[in-house]
């Protein structure tokens, strides 16, 4: 924030020669115009670029909640995956999820296919054309990060960056265009400010059928029904990851004000800054607390988990509540990845890294709780966009998973998987500290 | 002979500290190895001491070996179960059973006649009175060399 404040008098600067020029000929509005399209564009291009590393948090909390023998392959994943996005969104996925007025193949239900162009139309209402493309880009590779996590340890590399070609390239585009690109659930009122739906709960879908489709890791679940828990290799890497993905997170539902150009917009923008803090810091005292309650000790990883489904909590609308509000979501959002992360594994679905819980499950708590700061939307409403959404993303991966296990095979075989993904897969280890000089 | 005096322990009282041999015997022990008996000698003079202590005690014993004059020692963590078995801890939600406590090994090789004050130096240092203390084992070495200069045996440690 420090960054847009110095440089809002910068901005300011370079409209003045047009505005002396323009004096006489045109009236001061162009100016102002200019300067908010300015700051329009550089809320898109920050969000942006904190939203983008984000794929950097998702990435290490994921290297530290694997074993040490899987980390070059999770941290492989998180490469390629972040990448085909950011190429499948040019090539269709922008366009499907913004087809503007008209272009629609199926009315409000699936947009227009063709690469997006960022050289016509720069101004695209006040912002710049690049800027919004850049800035939209960044939440479709966030809806990959977030599957990658839960098939940690099992899945085969290349099926697995064919999903994402499937995901960011035709799934996230569709479902997101219902609502963000005007299509039939913002026609029937439906509220997802920043993405608890569209973005965590798409993702967490998708990780769900993953999850079914592949089954749990060798070990996970002993025979009499026990639940037998893997402790992840590096837990400083897994609170570096969430720690960075807390600050991607200002550009994730800051950047969703989709304007800065107005003291109110300016306003805005700094609210949700605030709420979003508040909502991850609750999330993770309410796991912290409740873990030590619950179990004698506080358990780190929970408290991490915490703190990301508070964050997810608040991303359906974290500009209408107050404060003490954002406090109450987002602890809410922590009791929940407490509670639901056993649930998943007595259910026998071995999610890792815990990302349904946090995005789908926590995802599904925000989205629900906008009806109650935000005046113009309803419960009922609410649980019919996620219910669409779930049951379309849900559906279309696990057949997309079915066919890629029936066709080139989803999962490493068992020797593989024992030895690890890094040596089977890649022949490269994480950490080859023994006997190497 | 030379059979008795490779047997250890009860050749010797442990206060006398083995006396190098003397040409002669050297010679007398080679011809019992010709022979193809057990020859001991070498045995007689190092002991290898293989102690197992809980971990927050391996500082402590440190110092006091050193202040013992021992010059050397082996560190390994380990994990194992004794007595002391395991316990439970929670992960995520998930009970799971230790099995296996986390424990140091400490190897020495000492000459022999410094074998029982190690023992009991190890002993009185890591000693808590809980379970799961460790435990300490005494051994023959048949042979040591220091690998730079080629000196065997208690001149090697």
């Amino acid at each position: 924030m420090n960054l847009i404040k110095t440089l809002a008098p910068a901005a300011a600067l370079i409209a003045l020669p047009q505005l002396g020029l323009a004096q006489e000929a045109a009236p001061e509005g162009a100016a102002a115009a200019q300067t908010q399209f300015i700051l329009n564009s550089l809320l898109f291009l920050v969000g942006g670029f904190l939203v983008f590393w984000m794929a950097a948090g998702f990435a290490m909390l994921e290297a530290g909640l694997v074993r040490s023998k899987n980390v070059t392959m999770q941290l492989t994943k998180n490469m390629g995956l972040f990448s085909l996005a950011a190429i499948m969104y040019w090539l269709i996925g922008y366009n499907i999820m913004y087809p503007g007025d008209g272009n629609w193949i199926i009315e409000g239900v699936f947009g227009t296919i063709g690469p997006k162009d960022i050289k016509s139309d720069i101004d695209a209402g006040g912002y710049s054309n690049a800027s919004d493309f850049f800035f939209q880009l960044m939440f479709c590779a966030t809806t990959a990060s977030i599957v990658s996590g839960t098939m940690a340890e099992r899945v085969k590399l290349w099926p697995f960056l064919a999903f994402v070609v499937v995901l960011t390239g035709v799934i996230y585009p569709t479902e997101a265009s219902w609502q963000w690109g005007g299509g039939w659930l913002s026609q029937i009122g439906f509220a997802d400010f920043a993405g608890s739906t569209l973005v965590h709960a798409t993702g967490g879908f998708a990780a769900l059928a993953g999850a079914l489709v592949l089954g749990p890791r060798i070990g996970k679940y002993a025979k009499d029904g026990r639940v037998v828990p893997i402790p992840g290799s590096n837990l400083a890497l897994a609170t570096l990851g969430t720690f960075i993905l807390w600050l991607g997170w200002f550009g994730f539902n800051g950047g969703s004000q989709l304007a800065m150009g107005t003291l109110e917009d300016a306003d805005a923008v700094a609210q949700i800054f605030a709420n979003t803090n508040m909502a991850a810091a609750a999330g993770a005292v309410a796991a912290m607390v409740l873990t030590q309650v619950m179990y004698g000790k506080t358990d780190l990883t929970m408290v991490l988990n915490g703190a990301l489904a508070g964050l997810v909590s608040i991303t359906a609308e974290p500009l209408a509540p107050s404060l003490f509000q954002a406090l109450i979501i987002g602890g809410i959002g922590g009791v929940i990845a407490v509670f639901t992360v056993p649930m998943l594994d007595r259910m026998r679905i071995d999610d890792v890294v815990g990302a349904i819980p946090v995005h789908l499950i926590a995802g599904f708590w925000g989205t629900f709780i906008v009806a109650w700061t935000n005046d113009e939307a309803s419960f009922v409403t609410q649980i019919i966009g996620f219910a669409a959404i779930g049951a379309f993303v849900f559906v279309v991966s696990y057949v997309v998973f079915m066919i890629l296990k029936a066709t080139v095979g989803l999962r490493v075989g068992e020797e593989e998987e024992i030895n690890g993904l890094d040596m089977a897969e890649l022949g490269m280890e994480a950490y080859p500290e023994f006997a190497k000089g | 002979m030379c059979k008795k005096y490779a047997t250890g322990p009860e050749s010797g009282p442990e206060s006398d500290p083995h006396p190098s041999p003397s040409p002669l015997w050297r010679a007398f022990f080679c011809m019992c190895e010709m022979q193809g008996q057990a020859c001991g000698v070498k045995g007689k003079d190092v002991r290898l001491i293989i102690a197992t202590i809980k971990p927050f005690k391996l500082e402590e014993v440190r110092e006091a070996l050193t202040g013992i004059g021992v010059r050397g020692m082996m560190v390994t963590e380990i994990k194992g179960f004794g007595s002391q078995s395991g316990h439970t801890e929670i992960y995520r939600g998930a009970e799971y059973a230790v099995n296996f406590v986390p424990k140091v090994k400490l190897e020495l090789v000492v000459p022999a006649g410094m074998a029982d004050q190690v023992v009991e130096t190890i002993a009185g240092t890591a000693k808590t009175g809980k379970i799961g203390d460790g435990k300490i084992f005494v051994l023959d070495v048949a042979q040591a060399m220091r690998v730079r200069t080629g000196e065997t045996n208690e001149d090697a440690i």
